[in-house]
């Protein structure tokens, strides 16, 4: 059996949410896996930290998340381990003590899978595709001293308003496109978004980012984020390949658009033709009543 | 300002992906590549710096094929001064592979900034920056969509989940850009005729296997055929409906 390193985030305290599916991925890959944490310090000593846990402890397999901290993280204590990272991992198996890993590339285009040959293998998984089991909230992970916080100093963490939920994290995410015609008009995706109570992000498409209506945070799609929620309503967006990139792998796909060809309806699981500034604040209507 | 740019040939985004007879890779025939996106802000930047400071360098150096010259020259033609090709019959699976080649090729001058993409479109591998950094002993900074530099000092800040983050950095450093850092200007007609006569070292290069190994390639499960529920207002109660009964999502 192989002994697992599960390297968890937490940011003010808290473990993150995705910390929990770090966990659970880690978990199908060996018997024994133990968890660890860097107290708050610079990306550089983390990654020291952890690169010599990973040697002590003799460690088979390296689990990370695919988050921007554990896509920054993971490649430096790759580069200390003489390895490289398979990122962004989708899904995982053991195939004989040989781990492998499938993972989206080519925008979400094609799947790959990679043998993980590297002692230690190490793989970051993406956040929202490893449901967390009942077991992995149970873990306690260690903290990790680190000895010199390195050179790369943070300064400070702008926090988006507080509420706000991030949409590479949300359960629920409400994309609009330019079919929204201006940026004032987003207030009606933000009341569907407010209708799921707290679960829901107001996700966008590049061309209203690029526009200036919507941050750059916010954005889904290859130059973007890559979002795996159980339910994304893409409303008013066309559906180009570079946006599918983002949000193919979610979970269920609704579409609003009043383009019966748009591609968006390719990918979608379900589909309403028509303006979206009718449609939607009937489905907030309906959604409010489920949930009031 | 002596800067490194790092680019990379990769399949233009657009791109219908077919997968090899191998069933490992992508089928290139057809294929229009491009330079990596990420990679053009990073040209861009160093560009910029290199204006600003009002002297200095900007080389570009690329691990591919022969016909990743092109790329090479493209960014020549954007202004870059002189390029540098470490000619592979194709870019390594494994990062690490990739990353030491690269770090090798850099090691033996001295930069100021040494810019990569924050990841390459292709094999989404997010993290040559990081290794070559690792490797030459640089601090690194991923994913920069602001930057500040005032002496031998940089501000950078990236965006993380919920927030953005503010880190300073001493230079000389490795730095991989994310999209909204600028905006990559086009290559003019003069750039292009100059790029010409612009210097392009070609180096061969053989990559290590590495200690990841493709498998497979091939095209992602196709989604269940969704199905359009209805026209306008009247279609949400049946839409509400089946999230709830069939996907059971509300
Ligand atoms: C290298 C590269 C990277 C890119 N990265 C990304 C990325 O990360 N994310 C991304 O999203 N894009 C990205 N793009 C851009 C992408 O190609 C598209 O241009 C963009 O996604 C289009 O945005 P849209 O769907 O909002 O706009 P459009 O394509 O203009 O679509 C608007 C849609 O709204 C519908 N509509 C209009 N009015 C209404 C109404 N009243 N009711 C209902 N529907 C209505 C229309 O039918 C149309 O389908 C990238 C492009 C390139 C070249
Ligand atoms: N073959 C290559 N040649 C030059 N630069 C590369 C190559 N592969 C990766 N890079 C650089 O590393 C960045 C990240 O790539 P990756 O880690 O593959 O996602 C790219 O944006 C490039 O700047």
């Amino acid at each position: 059996m192989s002994k697992v390193l599960a390297v968890l985030e937490q940011r003010d305290g808290a473990l993150r949410k995705v910390s929990f599916e770090v966990v659970t991925a880690a978990r199908r890959l060996g018997a024994s896996v133990d968890a660890v944490v860097c107290s708050a310090s610079g990306p550089e000593g983390c990654a020291t930290a952890v690169a010599e846990r990973a040697k002590s402890g003799g460690y088979d397999v390296l689990v990370f998340a695919a988050t921007a901290t554990g896509k920054d993280l993971a490649p430096r204590v790759a580069a200390k381990l003489g390895v490289g990272v398979a990122t962004d991992v989708t899904d995982l198996t053991s195939d004989g003590g040989t781990i492998v890993a499938t993972r989206p590339v080519y925008a979400g285009k094609a799947l790959q899978k990679v043998k993980v040959l590297g002692k230690p293998a190490i793989v970051s998984v993406r956040p929202n595709v490893f449901t967390p089991d009942a077991q992995a909230a149970q873990v306690k992970p260690e903290t990790l001293s680190v000895a010199s916080p390195g050179r790369v100093v943070i300064r400070e963490i702008k926090a988006a308003p507080a509420g706000m939920l991030d949409v590479a994290e949300a359960q629920v995410i409400i994309s609009g496109g330019r079919g929204l015609k201006e940026p004032a008009n987003f207030k009606v995706l933000e009341e569907l978004a407010g209708a799921f109570g707290g679960r829901a992000a107001v996700g966008a498409s590049r061309a209203v980012v690029d526009a200036g209506w919507r941050a750059h945070a916010d954005q889904v799609g290859q130059t973007g984020k890559t979002v795996s929620p159980s339910l994304y309503i893409a409303i008013g967006i066309s559906g180009a390949i570079q946006h599918l990139a983002g949000m193919r792998t979610s979970k269920v796909i609704v579409a609003i658009n009043k383009d019966k060809d748009a591609p968006i309806f390719k990918v979608a699981d379900y589909g309403v033709v028509g303006d979206l500034f009718e449609i939607v604040p009937k489905l907030t209507e309906e959604i409010r009543k489920l949930h009031g | 300002m002596k800067i490194a740019v790092c680019i990379k040939r990769v399949p233009d985004s657009e791109t219908r992906v077919k997968i090899g007879s191998n069933g490992k890779s992508l089928d290139e025939a057809g294929v229009k590549f491009v330079m990596n996106p990420y990679d053009e802000f990073a040209v861009e930047e160093a560009l910029r710096r290199k204006e600003k400071a009002g002297t200095g360098e900007v080389v570009v150096l690329s691990l591919g094929p022969a016909a990743a010259q092109e790329t090479i020259r493209t960014a020549l033609a954007m202004g870059a001064d002189r390029g540098v090709l470490l000619q592979a019959e194709k870019s390594p699976t494994d990062p690490f592979e990739a990353a030491k080649l690269i770090a090798a090729a850099l090691k033996p001058d001295s930069w100021d900034l040494v810019l990569f993409g924050r990841m390459a479109i292709d094999d989404y591998n997010h993290q040559v920056g990081a290794i070559v950094a690792e490797l030459l002993g640089l601090p690194c900074v991923t994913a920069v969509s602001h930057l500040d530099i005032d002496g031998a000092k940089g501000v950078a800040e990236r965006e993380i989940e919920g927030g953005i983050e503010v880190v300073e950095f001493p230079l000389p450093a490795v730095l991989t850009v994310d999209k909204g850092l600028n905006e990559p200007r086009y290559p003019a007609l003069k750039g292009i005729m100059a790029a010409k006569k612009k210097p392009l070292e070609v180096k061969a290069v053989e990559p290590g296997a590495g200690s990841l190994e493709t498998v497979a390639l091939a095209p992602p499960p196709d989604r269940k055929e969704g199905k359009i529920v209805g026209e306008g207002v009247g279609a949400v109660g049946e839409l509400v409906r089946l999230l709830r009964e069939e996907a059971k999502v509300l």
